[in-house]
């Protein structure tokens, strides 16, 4: 057991700093929130600084703990988030990566890496939500092309966006699992109307799509007709594995604040509240811990992310949302204040439990795929 | 980074696990239950295994290991519930004569309280007046004493191993019982009330894995404290929720779930309670 880095990690950590504190304060001002073609133009543009510097394929072709390194050193320097390339860096790419054709890889990947093109993720539907594989936007083959009709929800970045992965049902009499294919559908392709979704929090963060007999050449395709659940599988586990390093980064400095807000106001003085931040302390450098366990586990396994990142997601997202109820604790009053320091994250937390799986779909994924409990009725 | 265990480390966990399950099974385990005391010859058992001198350095006689080590043996002795002072008794290898070997037995004032202090041969720290308590646990005798000890950091990391021990334990035991108990017409395990229980305590243990074995690593005082919150939590939370998966069975003394759950309350009052180590974290917080 070592926590340390080895020499090679060490350099890529020195490196990376040094040039993080050369190039950040290059960067221009964060757009506004409510600004998606700025918000757009800041991310992609943060990502070709990264691709002409050498770490665009980071997410990629870097082992775990490189990649962790990465993570780790970018968030803790405040340099800017995937945003914008989330589903390209993260869901889109890795997926084409494994399962593309050479033609798909060349047309898609380098625009991502190079910043030029926004993923986003055409999954859930109004009816398919936890239970994902009864999907029901139907494709059905005409020529040289699949023709789509139905309508997707949940799709982050669709206003942005230029590509879509996309899955549709192309055989309804197969089991629900079997008949679904796995497709990237061009944002301006005519039959597409994206409505964004109001949140909550009140902002606009994701969108609900509909296709309106959408025309999506075959070639399009990844994986078989019909295989787009398998394919699809693969993506979710690049997802629940290492999505939320910089996030934990986060908490721990957000944590480290709130102490001294804390000190400031007074709160501190109160033991019930000083201890829960403690026991704040403890639950964010254990999934501290965690994290470097699941890495250095994949290291040694030389594969993808597995099951062990559900048992992260479902304590990580409930710590987040204590974190930003401890928050709102520290502050009082101001915590009913949008423009207080931390309202829009306690706000944003609530999504954590159900995004991405919920927490009752990850407990069933533990008990059924680690403990091995029988499937239920 | 190479958090995982080596494949030493692996092989050690393994022989411990090994000896334990031989010299220490569950009919030994119930023996020890209705006549309670120290098994003198598996004591020097593991000491010739190197159990107790497992981190002393091998010019003095000792293994030359460390912490991570010590951990992973502590863990394993956790989880087999095996009873004694075992950790007051390595902590005293090298310094009380015969504590290395397994040929004493060492106990040591903890907190407010005191183990096995009739069946030590040596007892560090103050017990004048020790008054005897009788302990809920029925494998750990219990003295009071009159001025409470300050814990070393060392004990309470290994207490949190024990304590992973436990929870992971009874997580194997729940799901066992979950996989073969049947109600309604299938195991009880396929319905979610049950199933998501299981899974919480499979989290928790994982959570603790990952902070015990961290501090085994930095040996830092934050670390440590933070391992021991999230073990404590494991060891307690999972035992009673293996007692509630258990049902009926669970409230039982026959069942043994009853003594897990026992022997974390008795490990989580070490130490001083779980305030002192959410005060060192909140400190932590603004140095």
């Amino acid at each position: 057991m070592d926590l340390s880095d080895t020499p090679e990690e060490e350099e890529f950590r020195a490196r990376l700093r040094e040039w993080l504190a050369k190039v950040l304060p290059t960067l221009p001002p964060k757009p506004s929130p409510d600004d998606w073609p700025a918000r757009r133009a800041y991310d992609l543009g943060w990502q070709r600084t990264l691709y002409d510097a050498g770490y665009g394929e980071v997410h990629w072709d870097a082992s775990p703990a490189t990649r962790l390194i990465f993570l780790e050193e970018t968030e803790r320097a405040g340099a800017p988030y995937v945003g914008a390339g989330f589903v390209g860096l993260l869901h889109a790419g890795p997926t084409v990566a494994a399962e593309g054709t050479p033609e798909q890889r060349a047309r898609w990947l380098p625009p991502i890496l190079r910043g030029e093109e926004v993923w986003c993720q055409g999954f859930s539907e109004p009816d398919a939500g936890s239970d994902l594989a009864s999907l029901r936007t139907r494709a059905w083959r005409d020529g040289d092309a699949y023709v789509v009709s139905g309508s997707k929800i949940w799709t982050s970045h669709a206003e942005v966006a230029d590509w879509c992965e996309l899955l549709v049902r192309t055989d309804p009499t197969a089991a629900k699992h079997r008949g679904i294919t796995w497709l990237a559908m061009p944002m301006s392709a005519p039959g597409v109307t994206v409505r964004p979704l109001r949140t909550l929090a009140g902002s606009a963060e994701f969108a609900e799509v509909f296709l309106d007999e959408v025309r999506v050449p075959v070639a399009n395709r990844v994986g078989a007709e019909n295989d787009g659940w398998r394919v699809t599988m693969v993506t979710l586990s690049f997802e629940r594995g290492t999505a939320f390093v910089g996030e934990v980064v986060s908490c721990r400095r957000v944590l480290g604040e709130l102490a001294r807000t804390a000190r400031e106001n007074g709160r501190w003085d109160d033991p019930v509240l000083r201890r829960r931040l403690g026991r704040l302390n403890a639950e964010f450098r254990a999934l501290w811990r965690l994290t470097q366990w699941n890495v250095s586990e994949a290291e040694r396994t030389g594969g993808v992310p597995g099951v062990g990142g559900s048992v992260f997601k479902l304590r990580y997202s409930h710590a987040r949302q204590e974190l930003y109820d401890a928050a709102a604790d520290v502050l009082g009053p101001r915590s009913l204040d949008l423009d207080g320091p931390w309202t829009l994250d306690r706000l944003s937390s609530l999504s954590y439990t159900i995004a991405a799986g919920t927490s009752q779909i990850q407990r069933n994924i533990v008990a059924e795929r680690i403990l091995g409990l029988p499937k239920g009725p | 980074m190479r958090f995982q265990p080596t494949d030493e480390q692996r092989a050690l966990r393994d022989a411990v696990r090994q000896l334990l399950a031989r010299r220490f099974d569950g009919a030994a385990l119930r023996a020890a239950v209705a006549r309670p005391g120290v098994d003198r010859a598996l004591w020097r058992e593991l000491g010739a295994a190197g159990f107790f001198a497992l981190r002393m350095p091998e010019a003095e006689g000792g293994v030359g290991l460390g912490l991570p080590e010590a951990v992973l043996a502590f863990e394993e002795t956790g989880r087999a519930l095996l009873p004694g002072p075992l950790v007051a008794t390595h902590l005293a290898a090298g310094t009380v004569p015969g504590a290395a070997t397994g040929e004493a037995v060492v106990a040591a004032v903890d907190g407010e309280l005191v183990e096995w202090l009739e069946a030590a041969d040596v007892v560090r720290g103050d017990t004048d007046g020790a008054v005897a308590i009788r302990s809920v646990d029925p494998l750990t005798p219990l003295h009071a004493v009159r001025s409470p000890a300050a814990a070393d950091p060392v004990a309470v990391l290994l207490t949190a191993a024990e304590q992973l021990g436990t929870a992971g334990r009874v997580c194997e035991l729940a799901v066992q019982h979950a996989r073969t108990r049947e109600q309604f017409g299938r195991p009880v395990g396929a319905f979610q009330a049950v199933k998501h229980l299981c899974a919480d305590m499979l989290v928790r243990t994982e959570v603790a894995r990952a902070a015990v074995y961290a501090a085994a690593v930095t040996a830092g005082p934050a670390d440590i404290a933070a391992a021991r919150l999230l073990a404590d939590e494991a060891a307690v939370r999972g035992a009673r929720d293996c007692l509630q998966v258990h049902g009926g069975m669970g409230f039982t003394w026959e069942s043994e779930v009853h003594l897990h759950l026992k022997r974390a309350w008795v490990r989580a009052q070490r130490a001083g309670a779980d305030t002192e180590s959410e005060e060192v974290l909140a400190a932590d917080l603004l140095s």
